[in-house]
């Protein structure tokens, strides 16, 4: 019997021929046609027109008939949803049947048809079959409960088909409890808020009964289901553990990853002295190297895996290198993970062999892979310093094979070799130089001028090489000019003697003919470091690097954590969070690795299974706030959160814009000069803006003496600092500035040598003293410190106004993020002018400096209100009453010397204030 | 879940298309035609994100699979389920090809409806599947109600791979121990890496319910035993511990039907086989290998235009056993112009297709060596890059198990009927194949 003649009717008037065939009475002639039918939608075409025919062969006692029409019925029900409704009768009538292969067959096509009307005749039958005595119809059903809350979620709760799928995870039949478990976890994704899948001890004891007799699929639900839960203690944990065990064994590649899951999790509640925790260890590695032996599909999902579990637990593999040697005929996918998870396991013990079998790689066909292979090399060097100089020998001998993309890649690594090991190997720079012509990309050509810059003292001909480069400087890409920049300013400092025209000319090109910010904002500050202090110059462009760090390419351990959580699937595949790649709701959970030994918080959390939703990542700059100063928006580019780490002076670009004027102005006070003009506007909205806060936030308890401080926020997450979190705030106390910060080490190392350095910023905000951490961070420590600053720091207008951009280096690397601080900050105590003075300067003022606006639903009255703002150093000089209204006139005093008037209105019995701000023009202190 | 299952034809042709969620559309089919199919390039990952939707996909000879999905599924599953379903296939129809799927789509379409709910996988167990889902088709019907809920409760049921009430005259069963032996040598004769991954096999015509039990030389078992042995009988155990060599199992996997629990606290393999043929268990050694063949390698570059190729192939076994179907493959450089080979023994010859010389004995008996030499002109190039010197590999088939597993017993019970372990006919037999098997030059 062949079915392939079906797929090749093409004629005219096809439709109209099948429509006769199907309302014929002959029943093969039916069947063929329908066959027909669906071989048609198979191919795409479309046949909805035969709906009805087709709906009428539905009533046949013919099994195959009856599943084909079915199949049609799936697929076109939702175009036609009147007709659909036709077929209802069968399938009611079907749900009856004595035959349990009929009534599953009718349970489960009637879930797939998703049509409103249609599920409301869906209730009644699902609620039999949910009951059926055969267990053929109870599994089918409990995924029918699935299918009905993704149609119609609220139906489903109503007629409570939730809590008879709750009963069925005490099915006496196993493979009702796996399907019934995975409709359970689905449908609890898309409420991450109920307790669902009520996990206690009870049902993760028939989960586990369930686990030894079910289908291989069964299995998987269930260990994916057994991962949410959070055992109570380490016991529990251990037990679970136990009879999770055997599955390391099963031959489906699936139920040994989700078994691997489960340990992986509970493993972290284990006390490591334990013996069971060493067992178990050791446990892990054969199955995971076993996955190795799989088909190339599942190879690569198992070394994605295996990825994870190396940066998580190195010490499960560190044996088993031989196993991720790449054979010949792996396929490249396979090639390209052995090798990153070779260079994850590489160590001082078997680094022969690893740079034995790179050196290989790098002559094979693929351009990749023997990319990734000569970029392994280098990795190498810097991880296992012993190797450093067999590693630079290699990448010399790869380099003399001439091969273009060999060589390229060969220069870019040993720039970082270079970074690690300074003034260890500059002797093979001879032999980069040769190869100056051959390089065409940016990375390697960037790599090669910087090192050349780096080295300039050590090269004779260092001034031709980079003069060189810059004959077709405006066709290389930013990357290159910038570093092309840099060498030669580097070259200049070294050797000024030769070098001057040379230095004039980058910095032209970089400033006059160029119109890429960047390039231009590094070649103004190196023309005026170089003009103004050569000293300085060299401090700064020739200052002493941070040596790179061994591992750079790891993933970020709370991110690790959440993937630990999610082996075995895409996430984990992609190494991305299921946030990055699921749409709705499904993938916003974020999973958690317990704690380990019962700690308090792991036992609250552990009823629900997993943690609830965690709140929306802080963003790094905080946002804005109402500020007006928007309004008067300097054309400056908004400050960047995470500053370029590889120039200190790149961040400063922003000055040169302002022409000049400002810094002369704040610095020194030289009187009134209309570049400052709109300077002085921005703050008026400014304070403003912070006025409110002192009202929406101080409100109620009052603090007359000292200044409103609020609570501290996350500035930096630890997901965007290798685990180290701040969350702070500032405060003014007794006249001092101080910044109070928490640091929180949530990385699994210890974390010392903290220091803390600020951007410049409108106020001269700088520190006062050194970050006080004294002794190491230890992991999940947290420390509270508070950093007194003074106002005497270098100056530059931020936008916001009140915007702070700080560095916060450690032993792993520097972080940056900003921060806003409250303008109360800046008040100072002296703040309160003489009546006759302010009543002059009011007058004084012009209309423009001039700014209005109205706060909002505060309930105090004029007098609370006037004590409440002293307490912020916000003086009231007069008060009158006009009209009902009480008018407060106000003084403050920055920081600076700048004084700021304020008439405050407030009408008794409305909420509202209304704030006349008036901005005195700069004056000398 | 799994959201839809797509199997196209090597132009991209729909054959099969199931869509099971809501959140797949048709225009999912076209994506991954013209992205991956089309693109003709070398596949650079098995899973490829198109759109915020993955595709998982595998290819059988010209036939592409794909299952697509938008949630984060188990990954493992999936591509494990795509093997399933292509051996499910193929115990139905033989080979998965264009023409065998157009000539069961009707079949195709009624499995995937009772293996893939919603997504989720169900039972797929070809030995369960055969009993309901016919050619045929319509024989469903005429089950009687007890054959129905008999149906049933095996598809659901805790051995969903075995039916009741089968009957054989003669009771019988055959062990294979399949074993793929992988070796990547330096040119120095320097093992790089050697690993055995084992297969056993069985083919069961077993009566009723049978309960068996399988041993082999597990080292641990053996050691356990020897423990054992030494309290009440001291010299007999050593004797059978001497004449028993015992080999170490780096891991094992399972069929689902053996019982894994017990496995794990006991190590004894029990399990109520499955009818016919399956694969019992699965296995991978490192240690003490006997790597049946020797390559010793010579190329010697003379001058820009011509190579010298000497290989000296040695067998490491027992004279009395013969080795079959030997191939040894040696690579040459994409600018040959000409080969000229000598060999003492086989045939060789050299494959401009395959850039290699291709070199068959059909037998050889163990601790002996052959050898050939190659001169192979080159043609003059301006390529910089040097010839890669893939490695010489080598094929064979060797009638003993290189990892040394030996069949200890496998003794069957079957308690309700009246035939004893004696009475079962057993076979048991051996076969080494060469995995990759390759020596660097």
């Amino acid at each position: 019997m062949t079915d392939s003649k079906y797929f090749t009717t093409t004629k005219k008037g096809e439709i109209f021929e099948l429509k006769a065939e199907l309302n014929s009475d002959k029943k093969e002639k039916k069947k063929e046609a329908v066959k027909k039918v669906i071989a048609s939608m198979t191919v795409g075409k479309d046949v909805s027109a035969l709906f009805p025919d087709v709906v009428n062969c539905m009533q046949t006692d013919n099994l195959e008939l009856k599943k084909l029409v079915y199949l049609y019925l799936m697929n076109y029900a939702k175009s036609q949803p009147d007709m659909a409704i036709m077929a209802v009768n069968t399938f009611v009538k079907d749900c009856e049947d004595p035959n349990p292969l009929i009534r599953a067959l009718a349970v489960r096509t009637m879930g797939c048809i998703r049509v409103d009307k249609i599920t409301e005749y869906l209730c009644e039958p699902l609620r039999k079959c949910l009951k059926d005595e055969d267990p053929y119809v109870r599994k089918t059903a409990a995924v029918c409960v699935a299918k009905l809350h993704d149609i119609n979620a609220q139906l489903v709760e109503d007629q409570g088909f939730l809590d008879t799928l709750k009963d069925l995870i005490s099915d006496s039949n196993p493979m009702v409890v796996a399907n019934a478990v995975a409709a359970l976890s689905e449908i609890a994704e898309s409420h991450p808020n109920s307790n669902l899948l009520d996990l206690n001890p009870q049902t993760i004891n028939k989960l586990l009964t369930a686990l030894n007799e079910c289908t291989e699929w069964g299995q998987i639900f269930i260990l994916d289901c057994l991962a949410n839960y959070m055992p109570r203690d380490d016991r529990e944990s251990q037990s679970i553990c136990e009879r999770v065990t055997p599955r390391l064994s099963h031959a489906n590649s699936a139920v040994v990853l989700s078994a691997v899951k489960v340990l992986m999790k509970f493993m972290e509640m284990l006390p490591k002295d334990l013996d069971y925790y060493g067992t178990l260890l050791k446990k892990l590695a054969p199955p995971l190297v076993t996955l190795l032996s799989a088909e190339p599909e599942l190879q690569y999902v198992a070394l994605r895996n295996i990825n994870l579990i190396v940066q998580k637990r190195p010490e499960i593999l560190k044996h088993e290198m031989k196993v991720f040697f790449v054979k010949y005929n792996d396929p490249i996918y396979v090639k390209l993970e052995k090798l990153d998870i070779m260079i994850r396991l590489a160590s001082q013990a078997n680094i022969a062999q690893v740079l034995a079998e790179l050196k290989e790689y790098a002559t094979e066909v693929d351009v990749d892979f023997v990319r990734k292979a000569v970029r392994a090399i280098g990795r190498c060097a810097i991880k296992v310093e012993q190797s450093a100089e067999r590693c630079v020998s290699t990448l010399l001998d790869l380099i003399q094979t001439k091969v273009n993309y060999v060589v390229q890649e060969a220069i870019v690594v040993i720039k970082d070799i270079f970074r690690k090991y300074p003034n260890k190997y500059e002797s093979v720079i001879a032999t980069l130089c040769e190869n100056l012509d051959s390089l065409d990309e940016p990375e390697a050509r960037a790599a090669m001028i910087w090192i050349v810059g780096e080295y300039a003292e050590r090269i004779d001909n260092a001034d031709e090489l980079l003069e060189s480069f810059l004959e077709g400087f405006h066709d290389e890409s930013t990357q290159v000019q910038l570093q092309l920049l840099t060498a030669i300013v580097k070259l200049f400092l070294k050797k000024p003697t030769e070098t001057q025209e040379l230095v004039q000319q980058v910095l032209s090109l970089a400033t006059q003919d160029s119109d890429n910010p960047d390039l231009r904002d590094r070649g103004y500050i190196y023309w005026r470091l170089l003009s103004t202090d050569p000293v300085a110059a060299k401090e700064v462009v020739l200052a002493e690097k941070p040596l790179i760090s061994e591992e750079t390419d790891l993933i970020e351990p709370t991110l690790l954590e959440e993937l630990i959580c999610h082996i075995g699937t895409l996430a984990s595949v992609y190494h991305k969070p299921p946030s990055a790649f699921v749409e709705g709701s499904r993938g916003v959970q974020h999973k958690r690795i317990p704690a380990r030994a019962g700690s308090g918080e792991s036992a609250e959390s552990s009823d629900v299974g997993q943690s609830g939703p965690s709140e929306a990542p802080p963003a790094v700059i905080p946002s804005q706030g109402d500020l007006l100063g928007d309004l008067l928006n300097l054309d400056l580019a908004p400050p960047t959160a995470t500053v370029p780490s590889v120039q200190p002076s790149m961040q400063m670009g922003a000055m040169d814009l302002l022409g000049g004027g400002l810094d002369s102005l704040m610095g020194a006070g030289l009187g009134v000069a209309p570049a400052a003009m709109p300077t002085a506007l921005g703050i008026a909205p400014a304070v403003g803006g912070g006025l409110g806060d002192l009202f929406d936030l101080g409100g109620g308890v009052g603090m007359p003496t000292g200044s409103y401080v609020a609570p501290k926020t996350v500035w930096l997450p630890a997901m965007k600092a290798k685990g180290l979190e701040i969350s702070g705030t500032f405060a003014r106390r007794g006249g001092i500035i101080q910044m109070d910060l928490t640091l929180t080490n949530k990385a699994m190392s210890v974390m010392t040598d903290f220091a803390i350095q600020f951007n410049r910023n409108s106020f001269g905000l700088a520190p006062a003293g050194p970050l006080q951490v004294l002794t190491p961070l230890s992991p999940n420590q947290t420390i509270d410190v508070s950093l007194p600053l003074s106002t005497s720091g270098p100056v530059m207008k931020m936008e916001p106004l009140n915007n702070l951009q700080v560095a916060v280096k450690n032993n792993i690397d520097v972080f940056y993020f900003s921060c806003q601080y409250p303008l109360s900050l800046i008040f100072v105590e002296d703040g309160k002018m003489e009546r006759q003075v302010f009543l002059a300067t009011w007058k004084d003022i012009p209309n423009d400096n001039e700014a209005q606006f109205q706060i909002k639903d505060i309930h105090l009255n004029s007098d609370a209100a006037s004590n409440k703002l002293q307490g912020s150093n916000i003086f009231t000089i007069a008060k009158r009453t006009v009209e009902g209204q009480d008018m407060l006139y106000q003084s403050v005093k920055l920081t600076n010397g700048i004084w700021v008037l304020a008439e405050m209105r407030i009408q008794t019995g409305n909420p509202n204030y209304t704030v006349n701000e008036n901005q005195e023009t700069w004056r000398m202190l | 879940m799994i959201g839809g299952l797509f199997i196209y034809n090597h132009k991209g042709e729909v054959l099969i298309s199931r869509v099971y969620r809501d959140d797949i559309g048709r225009n999912a089919v076209d994506a991954f035609r013209v992205n991956v199919i089309h693109a003709r390039q070398q596949v650079r990952s098995p899973v490829t994100n198109i759109a915020r939707t993955s595709f998982f996909h595998v290819k059988r000879s010209n036939i592409w699979l794909a299952a697509v999905t938008k949630q984060n599924v188990n990954a493992a599953m999936v591509f494990e389920f795509l093997y399933k379903m292509c051996d499910v296939m193929t115990a139905y129809f033989g080979k998965i090809s264009e023409e065998n799927i157009k000539n069961n789509f009707v079949l195709i379409y009624e499995l995937l409806d009772e293996i893939l709910d919603f997504g989720y996988p169900q039972n797929s167990e070809t030995g369960a599947l055969k009993t309901f889902i016919t050619q045929q088709g319509i024989k469903s019907q005429h089950h009687t109600k007890e054959e129905q809920s008999q149906i049933t409760s095996q598809v659901t049921g805790q051995i969903g791979w075995r039916r009741e009430g089968i009957k054989y005259r003669r009771n019988e069963l055959f062990l294979d121990v399949l074993e793929s032996v992988n070796l990547l040598m330096s040119p120095q004769g320097q093992v790089l890496s050697a690993h055995v991954s084992g297969r056993v096999v069985m083919k069961s015509y077993l009566s009723g319910m049978p309960e068996c039990k399988f041993g082999m030389n597990d080292k641990i078992v053996i050691d356990k035993q020897g423990k054992g042995g030494t309290t009440d009988d001291s010299g007999k155990s050593e004797l059978g511990g001497s004449g028993k060599q015992s080999i170490a199992i780096d891991d094992c996997t399972f069929h689902q039907c053996v019982r894994l629990s017990k496995f794990d606290s006991e190590r004894s393999i029990s399990f109520i086989p499955p009818d016919g043929e399956y694969e019992l268990m699965r296995y991978r050694t490192t240690k003490d290998i006997i790597l049946p063949f020797r390559v010793i390698p010579l190329v010697r570059e003379v001058g820009r235009t011509k190579l010298e190729v000497k290989v000296v192939i040695k067998s490491n076994f027992k004279p009395s056993l013969l080795a079959q179907k030997i191939e040894v493959r040696i690579p040459t450089p994409l600018n040959t112009s000409g080969v000229q080979v000598i060999c003492m023994k086989g045939k060789a010859k050299y494959k401009a297709s395959e850039n290699a010389i291709v070199w068959k004995i059909k037998r050889m008996a163990g601790m002996k060596e052959s050898q050939i030499s190659a001169e192979i002109e080159l043609l003059p190039t301006n390529d910089k890059k040097k010839w890669a010197r893939p490695p010489i590999s080598m094929n064979f088939e060797v009638p003993f198990a290189p990892s040394g597993l030996k069949v200890r017993y496998l003794k069957v019970f079957e308690p309700k009927l009246n035939y004893s372990d004696h009475d079962v006919i057993k076979w048991v037999r051996y076969i080494g194949r060469s995995g990759i098997y390759e020596t660097r030059c």
